[in-house]
């Protein structure tokens, strides 16, 4: 895992290429005036906020984080019609639970794509992540961290919790390197 | 516009408004509010997918213009789309708003909602 960026003068590269790309979306053109003004902003609002940031992970692994996108985006599409045949079929049918998943990742960013991530893929919200910081006391390390999630239709609690950790905490431990 | 373009923005506007009407229809058909919270979160975001999609489809066919901004909007969407989810299942966490019965893991919301109620007693009694 590393904390630190390789140049201190583009803390977030990959950061900047979104920035970059967003100013140009957002211009909807590629004239010379607006690719500078791209580059300018992608390299000086990094550079400037740097400071104000905790230290997360930084991405070891990008060709790994583009197939994750990727995956969790395939996702999205069949935990949409999943949803839809569970919404409009019998709600007397429907199993809803809490599920606690024991997480291994220790870092804020990894963490926080991995909830979201289960919010956003098939039946399952992510609803809390504990212990926090603020909860323990002075000088307590977090041992083990949990994510505590609501499923609309639970079938098999230990395959779920294994399928969560193999398809998407996995991936996320490689591209963090942590 | 060509009459296969037309399909195609058809297509996708159909598909995005029926994904839209069942994340809806989720909102008053499910029992509680936890359940209720999956359609909106899901169907929604691909029903606004589709919906973008064929906006993007639409004013891509007047010649030598293409739109790509609503691209944005679909990152931003899914960006907050689960972190809203998240804020008001917390909250219903800190209300402790009941589940229904048949709901399994009881431990694991009582436990849940102590994490929250407790962090809350924390700010509280801050001076």
């Amino acid at each position: 895992m590393r904390l630190q960026p390789r140049y201190s003068w583009l803390p977030t590269p990959y950061r900047s290429v979104l920035l970059f790309c967003v100013w140009l979306l957002l211009n909807q053109s590629l004239a010379p005036f607006h690719l500078l003004a791209a580059l300018i902003l992608a390299v000086v609002i990094p550079w400037l906020s740097a400071k104000f940031r905790d230290p997360q992970p930084l991405i070891e692994r990008p060709g790994l984080a583009l197939r994750y996108i990727l995956r969790v985006f395939l996702d999205i599409i069949t935990a949409n019609a999943q949803v839809a045949v569970l919404i409009l079929g019998p709600t007397k049918k429907l199993k809803p639970a809490f599920v606690r998943v024991p997480l291994d990742l220790q870092h804020e960013l990894p963490i926080t794509i991995l909830a979201s991530t289960v919010s956003m893929t098939p039946g399952t919200v992510s609803a809390d992540i504990y212990p926090t910081k603020e909860m323990l006391a002075e000088g307590d390390e977090v041992k083990q961290r949990w994510l505590l999630i609501h499923v609309l239709n639970l079938d098999d609690e230990a395959a779920l919790i294994a399928e969560i950790k193999s398809r998407y905490e996995a991936p996320l431990k490689e591209i963090f390197q942590c | 516009m060509q009459n296969w373009m037309e399909w195609a923005v058809a297509f996708f506007l159909l598909l995005g408004g029926a994904f839209v009407l069942i994340g809806s229809i989720g909102l008053t058909r499910m029992p509680d509010f936890f359940t209720r919270l999956h359609g909106p979160t899901k169907a929604t975001t691909l029903g606004m997918g589709g919906i973008l999609l064929g906006s993007m489809f639409y004013f891509s066919t007047s010649p030598g213009t293409i739109s790509v901004h609503e691209l944005l909007i679909t990152i931003f969407l899914l960006i907050t789309a689960p972190i809203s989810a998240h804020m008001l299942i917390k909250t219903a966490l800190h209300h402790k708003i009941k589940a229904i019965p048949k709901t399994t893991g009881e431990q694991e919301l009582k436990r849940g909602q102590q994490q929250n109620s407790s962090r809350s007693h924390l700010k509280s009694n801050l001076p």
